[in-house]
């Protein structure tokens, strides 16, 4: 079920310092995140986020068609090699896009 | 045989089934519409007068997206799932059920027919 519409979007409020912050500074450095369920707000536009996966840290770049989704979605923690005989050439492998 | 929204040309039945063949419009909506033209639900298509016709054709004009343009939004919003990268654009890319459904078994319609996983493969890449 959606969130209710009388809370605000729910970001992670370190995060949502950190994004202020940065906006002020204007400092391009990625911003690492373990806070996979922060809705991408407009304010994030244009930076790069480096959100976990529960492995390692997939890179994101926030555009504005990406403004209502959760971080998470953009960084898979499922990688799947493929079904099958180990015959077939390269095995796809799906990371990060 | 009157011909509503473009192409379709809901034949012999009850208007209210025939307005389903829209895409786009349902039973709901098409009783919606009807009730708000004021027109009998039982009608034959064919017993529609012009005047009728039009005023279903208006309304639908005016109030709902059907057809193309609809078939147009919905494509866009799964291009763009596709191209921002996230995890419903990553099912789609891989014709995989997008709502977190099994795929151990069933989700036949997205997979399409029961085949080799090297023909299921092929289709999976071209998505």
């Amino acid at each position: 079920m959606a969130r209710s519409s009388r809370k605000d979007p729910y970001v992670n409020p370190k995060l949502m310092k950190r994004i202020e912050r940065v906006k002020v500074s204007g400092d391009q450095r990625i911003i690492k995140t373990w806070s996979r369920d922060s809705m991408v707000i407009p304010d994030m536009i244009g930076l790069t986020f480096a959100v976990y996966n529960g492995r390692k840290f997939i890179p994101v770049y926030i555009t504005e068609h990406m403004v209502g989704h959760k971080l998470g979605e953009f960084s898979p923690t499922r990688t799947f090699t493929g079904h099958g005989g180990g015959d077939k050439k390269a095995k796809v492998t799906k990371t990060a896009t | 045989m009157p011909r509503i929204a473009g192409v379709d040309i809901p034949p012999n039945k009850r208007i209210e089934v025939g307005l389903t063949y829209i895409y786009g419009i349902g039973r709901v909506t098409s009783v919606k519409i009807l009730r708000e033209a004021k027109i009998d639900l039982n009608k034959r298509s064919n017993d529609l007068s012009e005047q009728e016709v039009a005023k279903i054709r208006d309304i639908i004009e005016s109030e709902y997206m059907v057809e193309g343009d609809l078939r147009k939004e919905n494509q866009n919003n799964i291009k763009r799932l596709i191209e921002i990268g996230c995890y419903r654009g990553m099912r789609h890319r891989l014709q995989l059920p997008v709502r977190g459904q099994r795929t151990r078994s069933n989700s036949r319609t997205r997979k399409g027919r029961r085949g080799t996983a090297i023909a299921k493969k092929k289709k999976a890449t071209k998505g």
